[in-house]
């Protein structure tokens, strides 16, 4: 243990909790930040990160709880009061406005636009230039940056008002390696100038090799900690195994009874995804030689964490989105060259995640949504003329077999809750006899009673004799009812292997980009 | 720009549609398409009294010319045919979400085709059969004229918006070419085409001036109230205007309904064209530019795409540009003021439905 009591950390949490209704998002979180050390944050989507940096960065208010800085107990009012106090925070997404200068950018959200505030501006930029290490021409235009460029100035944002802590939100994810690299070295400088910095993750080697000091949450709880001493001495794999079981979990919480049933062995090949790739628009592919095989009422798990190339997939496989290489075969038929509408008509449907964005249409009715992708069919349509009769008929049916929560199927389907929005669109999709289905992330959202009705119609229609491919961030879920399982990391699909009690250290080391098991 | 099928007040509408009678809707429809047409007319009354003149005779002139006259009557139902088409397009384009403003391009790329063609075939066939052509003839050549943007927008995403206006402009100017150029008829000093004989026009109703194309009109807008409500390719196109995403989710072929949203609108504009020339016209002149597409814009708006309130609101504008004419030339004002009262109009509406948007808003909350 070092002994923290000798320095004044810089920000010290203590007792800090956070409950939204339903959900405790930080529950009694005690977190010290000293001055030189990067302390990285490790957590599951969900875990409860981003609300601790919202309550660091004054944009939530905790519940209960107590923050120091410099010794002293202050409340955050504001993201303002939080970089007047020195705290200053780099999201995953950029804040700054792309055809502005660099220097227009930091003077945004700054009252003076006069010609002293420029000079003045000026001088802080080559201030945190000098602390930073780097070179910014005041004067380019932030959207002909490269992106580490970008997240310099973005660091420099976040420093403008005063130099203490330094929260870096997942600061990786869309860096090449060399930009990744000059990051660390900036981090490095920063740190030893007496900043504390906070690095938040999904990538575990990552967080192991900037990090002094490593906190995991879990379900708004911290369950564990690597102290400097700890990741000195110990053995790098021994580290990583013991981060995992943080992360994940000891031992495996999912068997919810809804468990896969055995695949008889004569079923056939049904769908088989060969070699497809997909080019991004950086150097990375998206989807990079992906390949998977699936027999008949097979559930296959696709685990990942977020904005791994997962949505992509999705997306090829409905046809979406163009296959730049490799081949999609359903039924010995090679159909990436097909359209959506004849992907559907030989049975493959997708339920997208994207709920609003291309799930439904918001001002039209529920009986109009469930029937979007048949628009024009028997019997919801006869020679082309609507017969709203034989469609309310239909979604009244769909409303009471799937407990959607509504008045009546006339209703606008935007006014609905998330939740039963989710429960409709599912039911459009379950409603067809289908040969495969690819679901992303079905049960985002939904409460935990909903999660299990869906689970277990996705695992009988399976027993049915429905393929599917199920995309879920939720280990727990895919241990429940898929047969196999990989992995998605960096655009790459891991062998699949099948599920059995326990796995899910396994995945989690697949997921974080880590080897070491 | 938003998509004109505005997702938020569509939502909203639809919304209360549930709790109001059918007579609640109507009266409630009504009341917001008039208050931003007597705002106009107040605004436009009190210009009128700034400049010397009597707000109460200009009006009473504009009805009186434009309404109750037997000859402004029939001139109202004569001009009303052509705009009735162009609003016919524009209901399709609209809650399509595709802003088509490049009508006034694609009236005058048919009506020239058809001046040209017109005299020509009529003394081969008549009657019937020379009408079909001609209006089949407009239809198309607008509908070809407007592959131009819907080719650059259902492959390139090419906004439209821009597209269109600027087609417009060198539709004019080529349309201009061809008559001086081909068209032109030999035996005038003007550059014009040859004149359709009054004879080979389009036939008369109730022993007026008034001819059949105003039946075209008012069927065409009904038609296309009814297509856009009832039909599965209606709804279609009004699932691409409120959420593209979802239509190519659904998996519907955005290329092809792209398509056929251009040229279904540009060939009722084309209609429109051939309409006036076969009815009225007989003839087109090079620099011919009747401009009339875009004034018919913010009415379809006001209608909010629907027959019945966009048959009204033609019929209303039209006696106002006919009875406005005669009543500018007895004020002794310029014509403009037509248009300067359409202006007015304009911005009452979009006021009109800023007001909605916020009453509405604060009603959830």
């Amino acid at each position: 243990m070092v002994l923290a009591s000798e320095i004044t950390p810089t920000v010290e949490l203590i007792g800090i909790t956070k409950a939204y209704p339903g959900v405790v998002a930080n529950s009694d979180i005690h977190l010290t930040l000293l001055p030189g050390e990067v302390h990285s944050l490790l957590g599951e989507n969900g875990a409860g990160k981003s609300t601790l940096i919202g309550i660091l960065s004054g944009m939530v208010q905790p519940d209960a709880g107590e923050i120091r800085i410099n010794g002293k107990t202050v409340r955050i009012h504001s993201p303002r009061d939080a970089l007047e106090r020195g705290i200053g925070t780099v999201y995953q997404h950029s804040l700054l406005v792309p055809t502005l200068t660099v220097l227009d950018n930091l003077l945004l959200g700054v009252d003076q636009g006069w010609k002293l505030g420029r000079e003045m501006a000026m001088a802080r930029l080559h201030e945190l230039a000098t602390l930073l290490d780097v070179e910014i021409d005041p004067s380019s235009i932030v959207g002909d940056l490269a992106l580490g460029q970008r997240q310099q100035v973005e660091i420099v944002r976040a420093l403008w008002r005063g130099e203490g802590v330094l929260i870096l939100d997942e600061p990786t994810s869309m860096l090449t390696p060399q930009g990744a690299e000059k990051l660390v070295q900036v981090v490095r400088r920063l740190v030893s100038k007496g900043l504390a910095v906070v690095f938040i993750t999904h990538k575990l080697s990552e967080a192991l090799d900037l990090g002094d000091r490593v906190t995991v949450l879990r379900r708004g709880k911290i369950v564990g900690e690597v102290t400097p001493d700890e990741l000195h001495n110990k053995s790098r794999l021994q580290v990583t195994d013991e981060v995992l079981k943080m992360i994940f979990g000891e031992k495996s919480d999912a068997s919810q009874g809804t468990s896969a049933t055995q695949l008889s062995d004569t079923a056939g090949e049904t769908f088989r995804v060969d070699h497809v790739s997909v080019k991004g628009d950086g150097p990375h592919p998206v989807l990079d030689e992906v390949s998977f095989a699936l027999k008949r009422g097979e559930i296959l798990g696709i685990a990942g964490i977020d904005g791994n190339g997962q949505k992509e997939l999705a997306e090829v496989l409905a046809g979406q989105r163009r296959v730049d290489n490799g081949e999609i075969i359903l039924e010995d038929l090679s159909i990436q060259h097909l359209s959506i509408a004849a992907r559907q008509a030989k049975g493959l449907r997708y339920v997208t995640d994207d709920r609003h964005g291309e799930g439904m249409v918001g001002p039209l009715s529920i009986a109009l949504n469930v029937v979007l992708k048949r628009v024009g069919e028997a019997p919801f349509w006869r020679w082309s003329f609507v017969r709203h009769g034989a469609i309310r008929e239909f979604a009244r049916k769909l409303i009471n077999d799937h407990d959607v929560r509504t008045p009546h199927e006339e209703v606008a389907i935007s006014t609905l809750s998330g939740g039963n929005m989710q429960k409709v669109i599912l039911a459009r999709e379950l409603a067809l006899a289908p040969q495969v289905v690819v679901y992303n992330k079905p049960t985002y959202g939904l409460d935990a009673r909903t999660t299990a009705i869906v689970l277990a119609r996705i695992a009988d229609q399976a027993r049915a004799g429905v393929t599917t491919v199920f995309i879920s961030t939720e280990l727990s879920e895919i241990v429940a009812i898929c047969h196999r399982v990989a992995v998605m990391y960096r655009g790459q699909l891991s062998e699949p292997i099948s599920v059995r009690p326990g796995i899910e250290l396994q995945l989690g080391a697949l997921m974080t980009g880590s080897t070491a098991v | 720009m938003s998509a004109p099928h505005d997702g938020t007040t569509v939502a909203l509408a639809e919304h209360k549609s549930q709790t109001e009678s059918r007579l609640e809707r109507v009266s409630r429809s009504m009341t917001n398409a008039l208050i931003p047409v007597v705002g106009a007319f107040i605004i436009g009354g009190l210009l009128l009294a700034v400049l010397g003149r009597n707000p109460f005779a200009f009006y009473g002139n504009v009805i009186d010319h434009g309404l109750i006259g037997s000859l402004g009557r029939q001139e109202t139902l004569i001009r009303m045919a052509p705009l009735l088409l162009i609003a016919a397009g524009l209901m399709i384009a609209f809650p399509a979400g595709i802003w088509n403003l490049g009508t006034d391009g694609q009236y005058v790329m048919g009506g020239v085709i058809v001046a040209a063609l017109g005299p020509e075939l009529a003394p081969h066939v008549s009657g019937f059969v020379l009408f079909t052509i001609l209006f089949i003839a407009g239809f198309v050549v607008a509908a070809i004229w407007s592959l131009i943007p819907a080719i650059l927008k259902a492959w390139y995403g090419i906004n439209e918006i821009i597209s269109t206006l600027m087609l417009t402009f060198i539709g004019l100017r080529f349309s201009a070419f061809l008559v001086k150029e081909y068209f032109y008829d030999r035996e005038t000093t003007v550059p014009q085409t040859r004149v359709l004989a009054v004879a080979d026009r389009l036939p008369r109703m109730f022993s007026s001036r008034v001819h059949i194309g105003l039946i075209v009109g008012l069927v065409a807008v009904i038609a296309v109230h009814f297509v856009m409500r009832n039909t599965a390719f209606g709804l279609r196109l009004r699932i691409v205007g409120m959420n593209p995403k979802a239509a190519i989710h659904a998996g519907m072929n955005m290329k092809v309904l792209t398509l056929a949203i251009f040229t279904l609108s540009a060939g009722f504009a084309g209609l429109a064209a051939a309409v006036n020339i076969s009815g009225v016209d007989g003839v087109v002149r090079a620099e011919w530019n009747p401009a009339v597409g875009l004034l018919v814009v913010p009415l379809v708006f006001l209608a909010r795409f629907h027959a019945a309130s966009v048959i009204v609101f033609i019929a209303a504008f039209a006696v106002f540009k006919v009875g406005g004419e005669s009543a500018s030339r007895k004020a002794d004002i310029p014509n403009f003021m037509v248009l300067f009262m359409v202006g007015l109009l304009l911005i009452f509406m979009a006021l009109g439905e800023y007001m909605q948007l916020r009453s509405s808003r604060k009603h959830q909350s």
